[in-house]
């Protein structure tokens, strides 16, 4: 079946990006407002009117830190009510200068936990399109066009995030900021430095490249011959395409776990984690699948797909909450593991996330965890289309919260909260990410009528 | 009470067995029993057999599991001697629940699938030193027993498990009380 996009979806994508440029806009110019000349008074006039939030979050420090008999702790974590009378004058400065840069890394945190949400969408799709050709599975073929469709957005929404990298620079990345690794300057980091060989600029954007220019290649070369395919009277072109995905699942395992030190972990340069890259993988394929499904029963609902029946989108929702346990365990077994041993130099990772995050750090767990348990789990479920649609949306923003606690804590600090920035950004590239998808969906027909395995799948039945 | 007489048909491959089924049903004879020695892939829907409910009783199970950990570990580890051990915090359940977790889900698991078990069993009627109730030991091998109830219809019924392909057909006689 051809598909073409509509003028209404490509009007739709286009009006979201508008809007979320807008938003974006309004982020960066709202967070200049506040300057090195006015913070004195935006503090002051803070801790005058001081948001709902910031007292609360104030609050459960008090309490926490009663509860452990820590006084010295809460002298330290709450500095920024400013009741500091007894405060000496440098610290005062020390603190506004970190507020200004926790303010200022907000828009530039937003866009790219966005940014990176959509390309991980796409990666995790990516991993799973290799998988099903891998795997010679005989269900998905006649989802392999969706699939090819949304991998379109990996070079573009991969270059994006390093182009927003590179520019946000120590916004983002402590390790980047002038003077941490030269020993005798004020910003000197021993522990920075010690990464230094790992940790600098222009060895971080070549790996980037290096990944990025290894998963572009592959999903060159497998959406080439998985066209090739539908017009071949052999099966040569799809043998070389089981090939190349098993060869591209060995490159994307070391690549994906760099890419998550790189990308993700590095914005708490003092904190790491070895099963990170995984616990990343695990969310990325949540989304991917959960896309795949909510896409095809969108182009079904069109009609375009005559071959998928509800025996397809039964198995997309059993993957749906098969990955969503499996990222619990990786959530729960990174968290429990440093919970359980308290090492200072691991836990505050996640103290501050309990402490200034609660919710959000919390909330994701029952929407990524409690929710497609309970609502997935019942077998009819599975095939009810709007069922696998709303918990499709769930875990998506159940994903970006978990995104969103990834980065924030190190950027932010608890100077956080979901608002014009962080919509704008996800308006801007989720607009951007239906244009490319729905824009690839339409350049080939949407079965993969060459597939040695496309009868099979046609007839799947559950 | 007389003794009621059943009819056994007898199939060699499944696909003619299914097909069998389909032209029974279809006549609305009432099939009493099939004897396979692999499970049919269809024959259930095909029987127009009840879905299962084995599945609802694993998630209740589960249910219990988890139910039964947590206050067993809230009433051990925090109401009735909650003592510090290696500084974790036993002043509330939720304070010290990430150490509970692993057990927590073990119990559940265990539950839901060990009881579950039981409940096939039960439903099923299988335990040790149970009497099997094969009217033919070749349906363990490869043959296919197709049991209908004979009400005063025998030729007709005859004639019609002929005709779906059945190699051998036994008029027996059943006294419901030998098993």
């Amino acid at each position: 079946m051809e598909y073409k996009i509509s003028n209404r979806l490509k009007m739709g994508a286009i009006i979201l990006m508008v809007l979320g440029l807008l938003g974006i806009s309004y982020g960066f110019w709202n967070a200049h407002t506040v300057n090195e000349d006015n913070i004195t008074e935006f503090l002051a006039s803070e801790s005058h009117h001081g948001d709902a939030h910031e007292v609360e979050g104030h609050e459960d420090v008090h309490v926490e830190s009663a509860g452990h008999g820590e006084e010295a702790h809460s002298e330290d974590s709450h500095g920024d009510d400013a009741h500091g009378a007894e405060h000496v004058e440098d610290h005062q400065a020390t603190h506004e200068e970190h507020v200004l840069h926790q303010i200022h890394n907000r828009p530039w945190s937003a866009l790219y936990i966005a940014a990176f949400f959509f390309f991980m969408i796409a990666l995790g799709v990516l991993a799973f399109y290799a998988v099903q050709y891998a795997a010679q599975a005989g269900w998905s073929p006649v989802l392999f066009r969706v699939m090819e469709g949304i991998t379109s957005y990996v070079l573009p929404g991969g270059l994006l995030v390093l182009i927003i990298a590179f520019m946000a620079d120590s916004h983002l990345f402590v390790w980047l900021k002038e003077g941490m690794t030269t020993e005798g300057h004020e910003n000197y980091d021993a522990l920075v430095a010690g990464k230094a060989s790992w940790l600098n600029k222009p060895w971080f954007f070549i790996r980037g490249l290096i990944f990025l220019g290894g998963w572009s290649l592959y999903r060159h070369f497998s959406r080439k011959f998985s066209v090739a395919q539908d017009s071949s009277d052999d099966n040569r072109f799809f043998k070389k395409n089981f090939r190349i995905s098993a060869a591209f699942l060995v490159f994307f395992m070391y690549s994906e776990s760099m890419m998550s030190w790189d990308w993700i972990m590095s914005v708490d340069p003092h904190w790491f984690s070895t099963l990170f890259g995984w616990y990343l993988l695990a969310g990325m394929l949540v989304c991917g699948v959960t896309v795949i499904s909510m896409i095809t029963i969108y182009l079904k609902s069109k009609g375009l797909l005559e071959h998928v029946n509800d025996s397809h989108i039964h198995d997309l929702a059993k993957f749906m909450f098969g990955f969503s346990v499996f990222w619990t365990y990786l959530w729960f077994s990174q968290f429990m593991l440093i919970w359980y041993s308290n090492i200072p130099e691991e836990v505050t990772y996640f103290v501050t996330r309990i402490e200034d995050y609660n919710l959000p750090f919390f909330g994701m767990i029952a929407m990524n965890f409690l929710f497609p348990l309970l609502l997935l789990m019942n077998s009819d479920f599975k095939r009810v289309n709007w069922f696998v649609i709303m918990a499709g949306i769930v875990i998506l923003c159940g994903h970006y919260i978990d995104i969103f606690n990834m980065i924030m804590p190190a950027t932010v600090g608890d100077r956080w909260f979901i608002g014009i920035p962080e919509i704008g950004s996800i308006l801007f590239f989720g607009g951007l990410f239906l244009l490319i998808v729905f824009s690839a969906l339409g350049k080939y027909p949407l079965t993969a009528k060459g597939n040695p395995f496309i009868e099979e799948s046609e007839h799947f039945h559950y | 009470m007389e003794a009621s007489k059943v009819i056994h048909a007898i199939y060699t491959d499944d696909d003619v067995l299914m097909s069998a089924v389909k032209s029974v049903k279809a006549e609305k004879y009432h099939i009493e029993e099939i004897y396979t020695p692999f499970p049919v892939h269809g024959l259930d829907k095909a029987m127009g057999l009840a879905p299962t409910r084995l599945a609802i009783t694993a998630f209740l199970y589960g249910c219990v599991g988890i139910t039964v950990a947590t206050v067993m570990m809230n009433f051990i580890m925090i109401q009735d001697w909650p003592q510090d051990i290696g500084g974790k915090p036993s002043f509330s359940y939720l304070e010290n629940m990430p150490s509970f977790v692993p057990i927590m889900f073990e119990l559940t698991v265990f539950f839901a699938a060990h009881l579950m078990v039981i409940t096939f069993y039960l439903r099923s009627r299988m335990w040790p030193f149970k009497k099997a109730e094969n009217p033919d030991p070749r349906t363990t091998d490869d043959h296919f027993l197709m049991e209908i109830a004979v009400h005063n219809n025998e030729e007709s019924l005859t004639d019609l498990l002929r005709n779906t392909g059945a190699v051998e057909i036994n008029i027996v006689d059943k006294n419901e009380d030998a098993h």
